[in-house]
């Protein structure tokens, strides 16, 4: 009896968890889209991002959970809530919808579906059958081995990594000059 | 039973690393218990330290130099009418508040009070606290709009900018702390929080003192970012009240107000925690690496007793100063009890810390360990509380343009210098 040294650690990634998160993120994935009011759906919106970064952990990726929180729940969403207040909800939630979208939106989501059932039924040879078993502790020291390289060689993903800032710098350029006149 | 409570003792990790879950259970509990005690003393020093700021004495009447107000408010929130306006969102207005409370308590699981004493050790640990502590400003936003009110709206657009802005500067200044735990052997540094206050006890030196003036400036952009982050005096731009009577939180009344006023005290001790985890080496004694001698370790681990009877010596002068006016007789028998308690206190502490040191493998060291490293912790995070109160005395209210003006151009700029400064000078030194 010496429950606490005890190292048999009970699996948290568990089919429960999975199914209930899964749930989470498909529900208010729906109420985003069926919402009419704009605020509303940005709140079911963060929960399907946490929900979402839930699964990373269970696939016991912590680091890329952390960073779905800060950046998308954390940022981005806040941002989303910003602007959406700045609008006049009241109004835009009677409005009738306007635009003839949908049956494109229809295609993309039946496309969707067919991508996802083909990597349902052929994913065995697709995908390695199961993920090398890495320690949860160093999963954020594999990222940055990714990212940025090992022992003074370039990581498989560095080229990649460092044109993606360069272009996000673009954009904060391109955002400042576009609302500032005279800087 | 006891020898459940004995193998948790003898245990080195936190529970939610050996996987105990019914401890990690009784420390969730203990933690908000704890938290829940901590606001409600908060509420009575710092209704009397802005008094006496001010040089007025503050809650007098009820208890014995107010001692009962904290207890007396909490009954009269609770027992106030629960008011949603009529043309409020009324979802929307009610989950507000539970979204801040959830957030500001959710990152008290991986707040290191000792090496073992903390609810678990996440492998991302301070990217989760500065993640779901971010949360905290969707509650306040949420509940500004639902108010369908202006202040209110105008109250959560200040602070969801504010708050968005301070992250900034606040997460770069935290990157070139995590920066200096990479300065080992390995050269391989760390998110996890006890880590990195292993990392300053490895290196025998707290980050605040690390590559001097580096460490203190990235720390000094912290606590002012901290600061905004928790909407405190002087950044209180969402509920100023002279402009905006009392911001995103106008309309709330009863108990849903005094979940926001939980929610911000949480938040206050948790980013402080943050503070004190990165920069003053955590749950150290001052000193660990220097004076490690036993005998130092014994005069260490009396302070927390010797605190204790410092607030029961205070308690009992002001028992005897009490005036002797038969009037003053219930307050002044009210004051010697809780002078009494304090002083048991005390000497519960102490008699731990003589066991302690005459057997030193029993629970009694064990548990004067823990008590000095979570008395420890709690003393540096109490001196940031402290500060809170100190900046909301004396400083007036920030404009919201040279809020944002100094946000954007003057710590953001110094904390990117401080990050690239902190790298190259790291790379010179290792």
């Amino acid at each position: 009896m010496n429950p606490a040294l005890n190292p048999g650690m009970a699996p948290v990634a568990t089919p429960f968890f999975f199914y209930l998160l899964a749930g989470m993120a498909i529900a208010s994935g729906l109420a985003v889209i069926t919402r009419r009011n704009a605020v509303h759906s940005a709140l079911a919106l963060i929960v399907t991002l946490l929900s979402v970064a839930g699964l990373y952990l269970m696939l016991y990726a912590p680091f890329v959970a952390g960073v779905q929180i800060i950046v998308y729940a954390g940022g981005i969403m806040v941002l989303f809530l910003f602007v959406i207040m700045l609008v006049n909800v009241e109004i835009s939630s009677k409005e009738r919808q306007f635009n003839r979208i949908w049956p494109i939106g229809l295609a993309a989501a039946c496309a969707l579906l067919a991508l996802f059932m083909s990597a349902f039924t052929k994913g065995k040879a697709l995908f390695p059958d199961r993920m090398v078993a890495l320690p949860e502790s160093s999963n954020t020291q594999q990222v940055a081995n990714m990212l940025y390289g090992e022992a003074g060689k370039m990581g498989p993903y560095t080229f990649a990594f460092e044109i993606a800032s360069l272009l996000l710098l673009v954009a904060i350029l391109g955002a400042v000059i576009m609302t500032k006149k005279k800087i | 039973m006891p020898n459940f409570i004995m193998s948790y003792l003898g245990s080195t990790v936190t529970p939610g690393q050996a996987g105990n879950q019914f401890w990690a259970l009784i420390y969730v509990l203990v933690i908000f218990a704890g938290v829940a005690v901590v606001v409600l003393c908060m509420n009575w020093i710092e209704r009397k330290a802005l008094a006496h700021f001010q040089i007025r004495l503050g809650p007098m009447r009820v208890g014995p130099h107010g001692l009962m107000q904290p207890f007396a408010d909490a009954l009269k929130l609770m027992l106030k009418e629960d008011i949603i306006p009529a043309e409020a969102d009324q979802f929307v207005f009610w989950v507000a508040p539970l979204i801040g409370l959830l957030a500001s308590f959710t990152v008290y699981i991986v707040i290191p009070f000792g090496p073992s004493q903390a609810v678990t050790d996440m492998n991302i640990g301070i990217l989760f606290m500065l993640g779901v502590s971010s949360l905290g400003v969707l509650g306040i936003v949420v509940a500004g709009w639902a108010s369908n009110s202006h202040y209110p709206l105008i109250g959560a657009l200040r602070s969801s900018a504010q708050m968005v802005s301070y992250e900034v500067a606040m997460g770069l200044a935290v990157v070139s702390a995590i920066l200096m735990t990479s300065m080992n052997a390995s050269g391989t540094g760390t998110l996890s929080m006890i880590e990195i206050v292993r990392a300053q006890q490895q290196q025998g030196i707290w980050f605040l003192f690390k590559f001097f003036p580096l460490g203190f400036v990235a720390f000094a952009i912290f606590a002012i970012a901290m600061v905004a982050e928790t909407n405190r005096a002087p950044f209180d731009m969402a509920e100023a009240e002279s402009e905006l009577t009392a911001g995103f939180h106008t309309e709330y009344s009863g108990l849903r107000w005094s979940l926001f006023m939980l929610a911000e005290y949480a938040a206050m001790i948790a980013v402080s925690s943050i503070a004190v985890t990165l920069w003053l080496g955590g749950w150290m004694r001052p000193f660990p690496n220097l004076l490690h001698a036993p005998a130092w370790d014994f005069i260490f681990s009396l302070f927390p007793g010797l605190t204790f009877g410092g607030l029961a010596l205070i308690a009992f002068i002001g028992t005897a100063r009490m005036p002797s006016h038969s009037f003053f007789k219930i307050q002044r028998i009210g004051l010697a009890v809780f002078a009494a308690l304090l002083g048991f206190l005390a000497l519960l502490l102490l008699v731990i810390v003589v066991a302690g040191r005459s057997a030193d493998t029993s629970i009694a060291a064990r548990l004067n360990e823990g008590i000095g490293y979570v008395y420890w912790f709690m003393l540096k995070v109490a001196v940031f509380m402290y500060l809170f109160i100190w900046y909301r005395a004396t400083w007036p209210r920030y404009r919201f343009d040279q809020l944002m003006r100094i946000g954007w151009k003057v710590m953001l700029p110094i904390s990117l210098g401080v990050l690239m400064l902190t790298a190259i000078v790291g790379v010179i030194v290792s």
